[in-house]
């Protein structure tokens, strides 16, 4: 009896392992089929993307996230949407809006399009959405985030719900003249105000159909409205690994969607998606990490563009004496090699920072010029010399001959290696200093940024919106996202009139802006940036007009077609 | 035998229990919020969330909400995505992770104790040193190295097996070998140790005076009393095989639950925390249970009730 049980246990040993060297015969067949079709494919519209993470949100009015914004962007749309030059063009609104004198309202005309279920897209879906991403009970991360200071009466229903007072979700500025008209008021002139408008956060939701879904709304692709240029299909929700877009044919500029389907796998492996994009497993890569970058140097497979993302050194005022101390902190911010640092450390493509607002992100509406003309990347650049010399006057300042900081940072391979680096560099070059490295989780740095429990602190900063604005708000006396104690009067002034007197003259705006950048960077050295990012990934050479974006979502497939 | 399961299983809902309350407050300790954006929101915003999702009760009160709703059989849902109930995510997620760890688990000891039993039986000829060395490889070189090169070379090079990721029985071979590698090589050693010990014992002299053949001797006299210290090393490896290999998993795009794991702690998602806590030390507990039951199949020696009477 126990003899036949040890030998059922051995045999079955055996079937599985007869299954597995079978399974390896399909897959060599299975192969085999996948590269015949590949060879159909060529003429078919439709192509294969990666991605690193699943898709967590799709509830327009909560994520926060790049994948969710890219979904949303291909899925969905709101008044408008970018191209791929990142140029504001025509969504759900029919033309340009009709702005009031004083740049406060404006008034947008929809077009006829349709929701996924046939109903219409009318103004009403836009305040409904709205409304439900202000709504304190919605608990929404980005809405506040986006609305506050902006669209009138935002702050007042986000500050009344803390204090635990009523509010009223009509007070919010945004209105249905009727089914076709949509009126929004803002607090103040907001320049960048239509490129907002291609944001998720933004985009309108049907009513009915969230209310009847409830708690299910936006959790697989059937308990989801489309309005975009696809419509998600075969999303199981935010566990699925494999989803992807099929052309919507109700969209209502079909005509120049070509692609018929985009799918999509999550693969976090940077080397694998190298891998499977060598086989032809897929089209398109997900973004590569440095340590793969370098293999595809030269291969015009490989796509790169600036990111307008920044890494800094945010210097912390409250605890320390030192770095209360300008000349403490000029010297911290030219004694590092950021050339060095960049080619040696990252390797990727990524550039040398000397400002606060990046390289290739904004352009001026007037004169199309960058806005990086103004002030260029010399603002406190590394230079050994004058590193030394401030750090002596402030050290004599101080009356001290060394100095300990703390260097808070998150605990990735990068943030390791450029800590040591960083290290390095101010230990050599400023005699006295001293750096203690921290490195710990994500979530417990912004927790300790948030508490201002940290002295220096290796921080990234991407834009939410097309504007200087999206970087220059950061240092704001007082300002939600400072945390480090910076302020100055001029900073301050300058910034406040960029917002409001010198709203809407393009050309003073970008000098006021500039100007403010001038002196948080070479007056006060309130930062030390350090690099801007690039972006890395391989596409296959069949694939044309592969957009790209600089804010919210990441990719439109709008645009997009195989040769 | 049933008084002493029903006490073994008081002692598991215990650990249980005790293994929850620690994790729930260790977990609390961690510093900072659930929240992806937290650095992007303001102190309104952020306490208008906090007091949204409670976190701002006392932890005493939050841990007896916890375990209140445990006991409903309710996790939680996660902060990390949208409506999606933590029991919802281990259902999805376990399943890749639990197949592709089983696989492992199967392979490899097969292939072990066939390579164990070929190396004691053949001491200290070559095909024992090819034995040891395969075996010394497995342990010691981490699966991830395995996994790479496997996709590279047997997938890329060779084009025999896809890249990647999860869609069916071919996509199974390179992960399951990658990761076979360490459970192939403890079950070898063990083997091979215990094989040599076994086979000089007195009974073995008997089979073979009377007459056995070679199989019957290794197979059915001495690998079952060989195979004891392996099912005690393989039990809690099943465990940590079956809950997901983070880097197998990363490397070819398996959605499972090591990531899972390792993800939600990193982003302070409480509640994945727990369930997934939960989860492995559920089957930790259980598997060594099922470890002692199967000492007594294999071993009628170790009848575990016996002792009692």
């Amino acid at each position: 009896m126990k003899k036949s049980k040890f030998f059922l246990l051995l045999s079955l040993m055996l079937a599985i392992s007869t299954f597995l060297a079978a399974c390896g015969g399909g897959g060599d067949n299975a192969g085999k089929d996948d590269k015949e079709k590949g060879a159909d494919k060529t003429a078919a519209q439709e192509i294969k993307m990666l991605e690193a993470q699943a898709i967590p949100n799709m509830d327009s009015v909560k994520s926060t996230d790049t994948i969710s914004f890219t979904t949303l962007n291909n899925v969905n749309e709101g008044l408008y949407r970018l191209d791929g030059n990142q140029e504001v063009v025509e969504g759900m609104a029919e033309g340009e809006p009709e702005v009031s004198e004083d740049g406060t309202v404006y008034t947008f005309k929809l077009r006829d399009a349709k929701w996924s279920n046939g109903e219409p897209v009318t103004a009403h879906d836009f305040v409904y959405a709205w409304q439900r991403a202000i709504d304190p009970e919605t608990a929404s991360e980005y809405g506040p985030y986006m609305m506050d200071g902006k669209i009138k009466g935002a702050a007042e229903i986000t500050a009344a719900a803390a204090q635990k007072k009523e509010y009223d979700l009509n007070t919010l500025g945004v209105k249905a003249l009727d089914d076709k008209t949509l009126e929004v008021t803002l607090e103040r002139p907001v320049p960048y105000f239509k490129s907002l408008m291609a944001f998720p956060t933004f985009y309108p939701q049907n009513q009915k159909f969230v209310e009847e879904q409830g708690e299910n709304f936006g959790v697989n692709s059937d308990s989801i409205l489309y309005n975009g240029p696809f419509v998600l299909a075969d999303w199981d929700g935010s566990t699925d690994s494999e989803w992807s877009y099929v052309k919507n044919t109700e969209y209502w500029d079909a005509d120049t969607v070509k692609l018929e389907k985009v799918t999509w796998n999550v693969l976090k492996d940077s080397q694998a998606a190298a891998n499977a994009f060598e086989t032809g497993e897929v089209d398109i890569t997900s973004k590569l990490s440095s340590d793969v970058v370098p293999q595809y140097e030269g291969d015009p497979r490989l796509v790169k563009w600036l990111e307008p993302t920044i890494f800094w050194l945010k210097m912390n005022q409250k605890n320390s004496d030192a770095l209360k101390n300008v000349n403490i902190r000029k010297a911290i911010a030219q004694a590092i090699n950021k050339e060095d640092f960049v080619n040696s450390v990252l390797n990727n493509g990524s550039i040398v920072a000397n400002y606060a607002v990046p390289n290739e992100f904004v352009k001026n509406d007037e004169t199309g010029e960058d806005f990086r003309t103004i002030n260029g990347n010399e603002l406190l650049p590394y230079n050994v010399d004058e590193a030394k010399k401030a750090w002596e006057a402030g050290l004599a300042e101080l009356g001290t001959d060394s100095v300990e900081l703390r260097y808070l940072t998150d605990d990735t391979e990068t943030a390791k290696k450029s800590a040591e680096y960083v290290k390095n560099q101010l230990e050599t070059n400023l005699p006295g200093m001293k750096i203690n490295v921290e490195s710990v989780p994500f979530s417990v740095r912004i927790d300790r940024q948030n508490k201002q429990d940290y002295d220096l602190q290796m921080a990234g900063w991407g834009p939410d919106y097309l504007d200087p604005m999206t970087f220059q708000a950061l240092w704001l006396t007082g300002g939600g996202n400072n945390k480090m104690d910076y302020s100055n009067e001029k900073y301050d002034q300058l910034i406040e009139e960029a917002q409001t007197t010198l709203a809407q003259k393009p050309v003073e705006r970008y000098e006021a802006l500039a100007e403010a950048e001038r002196i948080l960077l070479e007056e006060d050295a309130a930062i030390a940036p350090l690099y801007q990012r690039s972006s890395n990934l391989l596409v296959n050479e069949k694939v044309e007009n592969f957009t790209y974006h600089l804010v919210g979502p990441e990719y439109s497939f709008k645009w997009t077609s195989v040769k | 035998m049933a008084k002493y399961l029903t006490q073994r299983i008081i002692y598991m809902v215990v650990t249980l229990f005790l293994i929850a309350s620690f994790t729930f407050f260790l977990m609390k300790i961690i510093p900072g919020t659930p929240f992806s954006n937290a650095d992007k929101l303001s102190e309104t915003q952020l306490s208008i969330m906090i007091d949204k999702y409670g976190l701002d009760d006392p932890v005493p009160v939050q841990y007896a909400n916890y375990m209140m709703n445990l006991l409903k059989g309710d996790l939680g849902v996660s902060f990390q995505f949208n409506n999606v109930g933590v029991t919802d995510i281990i259902i999805k997620s376990l399943g890749p992770s639990a197949t592709l760890g089983a696989l492992a688990i199967l392979f490899g000891t097969f292939f072990g104790i066939i390579l164990g039993v070929v190396a004691a039986l053949k001491q200290n000829t070559w095909v024992d040193y090819t034995s040891t060395f395969i075996a010394v490889l497995g342990k010691s070189i981490p699966s991830f190295v395995f996994a790479g090169l496997l996709q590279y070379y047997v997938a890329v090079k060779l084009g025999w097996f896809p890249v990647a990721f999860w869609r069916g029985p071919e996509y199974m071979v390179l992960p399951t070998i990658a990761l076979a590698m360490f459970p192939l090589a403890t079950a070898s050693r063990f083997v091979r140790t215990e094989m040599i010990e076994v086979m000089e014992s007195d009974y073995i002299t008997l089979a073979k005076a009377k007459g056995a053949s070679w199989f019957e001797i290794a197979f059915k006299h001495a690998l079952r009393n060989a195979l004891i210290p392996v099912i005690t090393v393989l039990g809690p490896l099943v465990v940590s095989l079956m809950t997901g290999s983070l880097v197998i998993e990363k490397i070819f795009g398996i959605p499972g639950i090591g990531e899972q794991f390792v993800k939600s702690i990193q982003v302070n998602d409480y509640p994945v925390i727990m369930g997934t806590t939960l989860l492995f030390a559920g089957l930790f507990v259980a598997v060594i249970l099922i470890v002692d039951l199967l000492y007594g199949v294999i071993d009628p020696r170790i009848r575990l009730a016996g002792g009692k009477k």
